[in-house]
């Protein structure tokens, strides 16, 4: 058990299984991303209200859900590298940070193009929408925080601490906006809840949400392998690394 | 060598943050400047008409102060840092959670209460209805005690940095919304004649739960700030 951890600590042993499991997660990712989108996109009926619009969904659902948890995969690692100093957490850390305010923008991005044919509005100031830009500032705060660090220990250390202050935030951020929403005009427009959705629909969805994780697993794991190769670019292994890479 | 109690120590360090803001009024006064001078600013920039002017005061008022609580708090560590005190401060045996609040508390008194203090006047002046001047004082005077704790997170998290300005304002103003909606909304509730209690207990419940944790993100920010 122990020594697992123990492993998980030594970047040339962490380098090599991401490598393992990427080399079998990407290809079923790519499977599953690809059946839930053909399903999604081209085999389930159109909406009686919105028609084909809504299929945008597919896209724009599991991009937001993932990039919420992003944070939360970036905060908790943000925990670990500063409680126990586990420098493959702060590793993991530095690496999410990008992937989420990518998917964060993505979210942003599908929600307008829904948002023009249907609500007749690129943009909304709904509470949604609001947390959402709240959140894809947070993310940018922890990349340019880490950026401006000369020290990139104390870089890592600096974004986990600011990383928790935004975990702390982001339900108070989230509620808060809500009820601001709700003070100044009734909702006007409501988000299809989950449950009022057909199961034709709902299991394209889930597919996606699940491979969107997976996606978001592989982007993480990639990130980490370069990260690794940055950091550690003046020792023997990578240098041997590079050296059978050569030959093969 | 005797060490003093806890309570003496917190009281001497915030007598001398106070006693170093005194010394240079004019640093004192910046903020407060600063207040006035983006306040004349809407008028200009939307136009003179006072029914607009009423209708957009309680936003444009709370903005500006949070705007002038973040411009004070980069410098909040910086000459302590720079003359190496910070670091005896965290050497000393006193509990850095207590020193760090005693920085806030000062940040607050010296910028956040003077705001809510000079705020009645520029609320005449932006035409806010008079049974609104009372909530927004005492809703500026708890809000920017929240601002303060934050906008010291970012400070420490900056403290070691060159560039700190435009940074801090970065990673400070996402964390700001809720305090800016629950503000104005207590102005704009006193405006329609409704009840401001409810935003004034939710304002005092973010100072709460500030109070208890922010002072560990600014002591671990401070932390990283010196080994760095």
């Amino acid at each position: 058990m122990w020594s697992f951890f123990h492993k998980l600590g030594s970047p040339p042993w962490l380098y090599s299984i991401a490598g393992t499991i990427l080399r079998w997660l990407l290809p079923i990712t790519l499977v599953v991303l690809v059946a839930g989108a053909v399903w999604g996109l081209l085999y389930t009926p159109p909406d009686f209200r919105q028609g084909n619009s809504y299929r945008i969904m597919y896209i724009h659902v599991p991009t937001a859900v993932v990039a919420l948890a992003g944070y939360y995969v970036m905060a908790i690692a943000g925990a670990i590298s500063l409680i126990w100093r586990m420098k493959m957490a702060d590793v993991a850390m530095r690496a999410a940070a990008p992937i989420g305010a990518m998917l964060t923008f993505l979210a942003l991005v599908t929600g307008a193009i829904w948002g023009k044919p249907t609500w007749g509005t690129w943009w909304e100031w709904d509470a949604r929408i609001t947390s959402m830009l709240v959140l894809f500032f947070l993310y940018l705060g922890v990349m340019v925080l880490y950026d401006a660090y000369d020290n990139k220990e104390a870089a890592g250390r600096a974004c986990a601490v600011l990383s928790l202050v935004g975990t702390v935030n982001i339900p108070i951020i989230y509620k808060s906006v809500d009820w601001w929403y709700s003070l100044h005009q009734p909702a006007s427009i409501k988000f299809t809840g989950e449950s009022t959705i057909d199961s034709s629909m709902l299991y394209p969805l889930l597919l996606m949400i699940v491979a969107f994780y997976a996606l978001y697993t592989c982007c993480l794991l990639m990130n980490m392998r370069t990260e690794l190769l940055r950091r550690e670019a003046r020792t023997g292994w990578v240098r041997r690394l590079i050296v059978e890479e050569g030959k093969g | 060598m005797n060490t003093l109690p806890t309570v003496a120590f917190m009281r001497r360090l915030l007598r001398r943050q106070l006693l170093l803001a005194l010394r240079s009024p004019v640093d004192v006064a910046n903020p407060l400047i600063f207040f006035g001078m983006v306040i004349v600013l809407f008028p200009i920039g939307l136009g003179p008409d006072p029914v607009i002017l009423a209708r957009f005061a309680p936003g444009i008022l709370w903005i500006v102060a949070l705007l002038s609580s973040l411009l004070t708090s980069d410098a909040l560590f910086r000459s302590d840092f720079d003359d190496g005190s910070l670091e005896q401060l965290l050497l000393s045996p006193q509990p850095l959670y207590l020193s760090v609040l005693s920085y806030v508390l000062a940040h607050w008194l010296i910028t956040g209460l003077l705001l809510a203090l000079m705020a009645p006047l520029f609320a005449i002046m932006l035409g806010l209805a008079v049974q609104a001047i009372a909530p927004l004082v005492a809703s500026l005077a708890l809000g920017t005690a929240v601002l303060s704790l934050v906008g010291c997170i970012g400070a420490s998290l900056t403290v070691s940095l060159r560039r700190g300005g435009m940074l801090i304002a970065l990673l400070v103003l996402p964390l700001y919304v809720p305090v800016l909606i629950f503000g104005s909304a207590a102005v704009q509730a006193a405006v329609d004649g409704f009840s401001v209690l409810p935003y004034l207990a939710i304002l005092a419940a973010m100072l709460s739960l500030g109070i208890a944790l922010a002072p560990f993100a600014i002591a671990a920010g401070l932390r990283i700030g010196i080994d760095a």
